[in-house]
């Protein structure tokens, strides 16, 4: 490229608004072409934007995978864990800086089947974390093996005739262990998504949304589904809004039509709440209160 | 656009105009933007970038009406929308 071209290529990029928020000498990302996960860092960032929170006081944690790259494009406080292990981290960055939002954002292979006791556990406390787990039904980076969120009979490089296991349904995992918010969404929906998001992080207490994102290089092409625009336009065919459902009616089948909404919204007490009730219980008046909403520990 | 009944204040409703850019070595042709471009103004140009992708190109940039929906779609943090103050009447 002579040095005239890659002057006027310079000019040519201005300022995108998400600029701010993303660590843009990491870009262009790893993510592949028509892959979704772009799509909900966007959403993430307008989010965080309308928010108008302090970023100084946000932190993002990922796991390992393609998900689990978000930590290092995003321009937070942010920590790339080792494999499954984002909520352990995220639960003692809260406990030690409860006025921070600690946000995780992992995969399904991440955070339901190598960090899954993880998931049920930190759910059960409600520990005041938000989760973005990014489903694409598939470990795709490490090149297409089953995952606990495959659908029974979608291939994949491990099952190539087609997988025979049961998998996970999200929402009623979180809501069984005690999440107080759950949803989920598709990369498509992103004014919705980003409202949730924007719900999610709000709340107090253990937050889910999962978001289901087209993976063009192995589920798609490992299921004969087209690109990852193909999985799009059948999302926008096949999704249903179904708000407040029961989220057991949320199950996924291969290709079959996705129920996405706002499944729970609850008001229960938060880890730290739980913790000061019961050392005040103990102790009496000798015991100051840990954490709060103001920041003060 | 067309509508079921003709608002009572069509006079004071003015259609926002948009002007998009398109940073083009970041695209990586998903064309995300041009199948869900309400407006249809975007199509899939024919030059490369330097990674071999087609970026997309503003066809009918007059229809832009700043949704900001191709922002908010594109993976590649690779198209942006501002907006413009002239804007348009709108058409009984």
């Amino acid at each position: 490229m002579s040095a005239k071209q890659v002057k006027d290529t310079a000019q040519e990029i201005k300022e995108h608004p998400m600029e701010g928020l993303l660590r843009m000498d990491r870009m262009p990302h790893i993510w592949c072409s028509t892959c979704g996960l772009g799509t909900t860092v966007t959403a993430l960032a307008t989010a965080i934007n309308q928010l108008g929170l302090d970023t100084n006081k946000m932190a993002v944690v990922s796991g390992i995978g393609c998900t689990g790259r978000v930590a290092g494009y995003l321009k937070l406080d942010s920590f790339h864990t080792t494999h499954g292990r984002a909520l352990p981290f995220a639960l003692g960055l809260h406990i030690s800086r409860p006025d921070m939002k600690v946000i995780v954002f992992s995969g399904d292979g991440d955070l339901i089947s190598i960090g899954g006791n993880h998931f049920i556990h930190t759910a059960r406390r409600n520990v005041d974390i938000t989760v973005i787990c990014v489903n694409n039904f598939i470990y795709a980076m490490t090149g297409g093996q089953v995952a606990p969120t495959t659908p029974v009979t979608a291939k994949s490089s491990t099952t190539p005739y087609g997988c025979y296991e049961h998998p996970f349904n999200l929402p009623r995992l979180a809501a069984s262990s005690g999440a107080t918010y759950v949803a989920r969404w598709t990369a498509l929906h992103i004014r919705r998504m980003t409202n949730s998001f924007k719900e999610a992080i709000a709340k107090p207490g253990f937050s889910f949304v999962e978001v289901i994102a087209p993976c063009s290089t192995l589920y798609a092409r490992l299921n004969r589904l087209g690109t990852g625009l193909d999985l799009m336009k059948f999302y926008h065919d096949n999704s249903v809004i179904k708000h407040g459902i029961e989220p057991k009616d949320a199950d996924i089948d291969f290709q079959s039509k996705i129920v996405v909404g706002k499944f729970i919204d609850i008001e229960k007490p938060t880890y730290i709440e739980c913790l000061n009730d019961a050392n005040k219980h103990v102790f009496g008046d000798k015991y100051k209160p840990y954490g709060g909403s103001d920041g003060s520990y | 656009m067309k509508y079921w009944r003709t608002p009572l204040d069509i006079d004071k409703l003015k259609i926002p105009r948009g002007e998009l850019h398109i940073i083009k070595e970041r695209c990586k042709g998903c064309g995300f933007c041009v199948e869900y471009c309400p407006k249809d103004v975007l199509e899939l140009s024919d030059e490369f970038n330097s990674k071999g992708y087609h970026p997309p190109v503003a066809a009918r940039p007059e229809n832009c009406v700043n949704c900001d929906l191709c922002e908010m779609l594109c993976p590649d943090f690779a198209i942006y929308c501002t907006r413009v103050e002239d804007e348009k009447e709108v058409a009984r």
